[in-house]
């Protein structure tokens, strides 16, 4: 009998946070300076416990201050992206949702590449600020756009948020196409996703709307679940469906804008990881939400990782990686598990 | 029960519903009939609070609806609608104990005591077997049988039914009504189900509601509402109306144009 229970819950996400500590003890372990598997682990347990000693003072600052930072943030974002994507396919009943489908991304671009142009470096606090507010504004203003008679319409939500999408991309060539070549390489970066700058601030900011974001969702996990077969099937069984749209609008979109301002635009993983999760384990949102931001850290890391390692010294944009290994093997499950039906 | 109170319904500029007053009776069956447009399917919605009427009020167990909370009126109304979108499908038993969704409160799973009304539910209407299926490799038929376990876990008192042999062979017509039928007599279950086959709301009803452009026609046992002057004034078309030969309710049989002449 194949029904979810608290127990099958735990378990699950049990074994995928496994997965994600033994990827994060991978990616700490590669890169140009290889540190071995064992010794990473003891730096890290070392530390944690407040000790010294283990490993050179050379391999512990990569580890700990460089590659661990930026393995957490990678994580988050994936994470937070993940769940966003999972939850924006349900609020919109579209399985092409993710992420960005409603602008988010472009406007937090927008604001990031015109702080760019004026100079802020992508070490400074103002990048991340700038694009969090474009972010904001996007939100609102699809948000309002996207409302008749007081109700979130999704489908005219969705029309909004990729009318308002374009706008903005036509905007970002347009600065694009006037911008130095110093600062295009910055710009394009952000624009493919860059983790390269990651710090324990960025941490700090998208932490709490992730932790918040993910709570309250998770929270809603069973009502989820009622609206994908629809607003009226969802009234039927008494959930207050505009209090479910507008919380699940809100969590998504700030989970998203978070992610986007501390390392730009990383696209795929916000569309295949949900979708993947759901051909494994099926579309119910009390396993869909941890496991999804399980498989997501785990799959960004991973994904990271692959990006400074692969051509090294040089690092790729990890977008490019997310698209190159997560498309052929989304199409590879697709195929295996009778999933065209599902989609 | 219900009792609907000089209720008129807009969506936009023209009223749908205008000025409707009547009750439902506890344990009743209660069949909605009329054209194409007569307001059936609105007034079904309003009757679960999924719209709400401007002017007048409806009234269950004598409280206002508009007073009570949502989850409190999925408790007691269930509704089988006509179909319902199945983006990414559960299996059968997981649609069935969502039926549970409004008695979960803020519980995140459902307990030892959902699974098992569930599973009752699914052996009154015979979908047990179907259990781990999943939804969207069902017949029509199964699927509104898995619909009405699903409304059969929500333990209503009323349930609403949309059309509810549409698309359905007269087999799993019949097995339907009498599941229905039976739901009634044993469980006390009040049934409202619009539908646009008058001779099976004529067999199965106990009381019709003849709407025509969102006025009540003519509310009345079967005997009183199918005759062939009402069915002629309301739908502008012959038929010829005598008694089944079993059961003697009302029976309209369609005509060709200028056959009863002949």
């Amino acid at each position: 009998m194949k029904i979810i229970t608290r127990k099958k819950v735990l378990t699950i996400s049990l074994l995928l946070s496994l997965l994600l500590i033994l990827v994060i003890f991978i990616s700490l372990t590669l890169g140009s300076v290889r540190v071995p598997f064992l010794r990473s682990m003891g730096i890290l347990l070392f530390s944690l416990l407040g000790l010294k000693g283990r490993g050179s003072e050379v391999e512990q600052t990569i580890i700990l201050s460089l590659r661990l930072p930026r393995a957490i943030l990678a994580g988050l974002v994936g994470a937070g992206l993940s769940i966003s994507g999972a939850t924006f396919q349900a609020l919109l009943r579209n399985p092409l949702a993710d992420p960005y489908i409603l602008g988010v991304s472009s406007g937090a671009a927008v604001a990031a590449i015109i702080a760019i142009l004026f100079g802020l470096s992508a070490f400074s606090f103002g990048l991340p600020l700038a694009s969090f507010i474009g972010a904001l504004f996007t939100i609102t203003t699809v948000f309002y756009l996207g409302r008749q008679d007081g109700k979130i319409h999704p489908n005219t939500l969705l029309l909004a948020g990729v009318i308002i999408g374009s706008f903005l991309s036509a905007l970002i060539m347009f600065f694009i196409s006037i911008s130095q070549k110093e600062e295009l390489h910055t710009i394009i970066f952000w624009l493919m996703g860059d983790f390269s700058f990651s710090n324990a601030r960025a941490i700090l900011i998208i932490f709490p709307y992730l932790l918040l974001g993910i709570f309250i969702l998770y929270f809603h996990a069973r009502h989820l679940n009622l609206i994908l077969s629809g607003e009226e099937s969802a009234i039927q069984l008494g959930v207050n469906a505009e209090r479910l749209k507008l919380t699940s609008y809100l969590c998504a979109s700030l989970i998203t804008a978070a992610s986007v301002s501390v390392c730009g635009l990383i696209g795929f993983v916000g569309l295949i990881v949900p979708h993947t999760v759901r051909l494994i384990f099926g579309p119910d949102h009390r396993l869909l939400i941890p496991a999804s931001a399980l498989v997501g850290a785990s799959f960004l890391i991973a994904s990271d990782t692959i990006s400074r390692t692969i051509l090294a010294p040089t690092e790729l944009p990890v977008g490019v990686i997310t698209a190159v290994f997560g498309g052929p093997f989304f199409i590879y499950l697709l195929r295996t598990r009778k999933g065209i039906k599902t989609l | 029960m219900i009792e609907v109170r000089s209720i008129s319904f807009r969506y936009h500029e023209d009223w749908v519903l205008k000025d409707l007053s009547f009750r439902i009776e506890r344990g009743e069956v209660l069949g909605v009939i009329g054209p194409n447009g007569s307001g059936k399917t609105t007034l079904l919605k309003l009757l679960y609070r999924l719209l709400s009427p401007q002017k007048g009020e409806i009234l269950f167990e004598l409280l206002p609806m508009k007073k009570m909370d949502r989850s409190d009126i999925a408790k007691r109304i269930a509704v089988v609608a006509q179909e319902t979108h199945l983006l990414f499908p559960f299996s059968v038993l997981e649609t069935v104990l969502m039926g549970r969704a409004p008695h979960l409160g803020s519980l995140l799973f459902e307990r030892e005591i959902d699974l098992k009304i569930a599973k009752r539910a699914m052996e009154w209407t015979e979908t047990l077997a179907l259990s781990d299926r999943p939804m969207d490799e069902l017949s029509g038929g199964e699927r509104k049988r898995v619909f009405i376990a699903r409304a059969l876990a929500q333990e209503p008192e009323v349930i609403l039914l949309d059309e509810p042999t549409a698309n359905l062979d007269i087999h799993h017509q019949i097995e339907f009504l009498d599941l229905i039928l039976t739901l009634n007599r044993e469980r006390g279950l009040t049934i409202v189900m619009a539908s646009h086959e008058m001779n099976i709301a004529s067999e199965f009803c106990d009381r019709l509601l003849f709407l025509q452009g969102g006025r009540i026609y003519r509310m009345g046992t079967p005997e009183e509402v199918i005759t062939k002057e009402n069915i002629e004034e309301v739908y502008g078309c012959e038929v010829y109306v005598d008694q089944h030969p079993i059961s003697g309710m009302p029976r309209i049989s369609l005509l060709k144009k200028g056959s009863l002449k002949r």
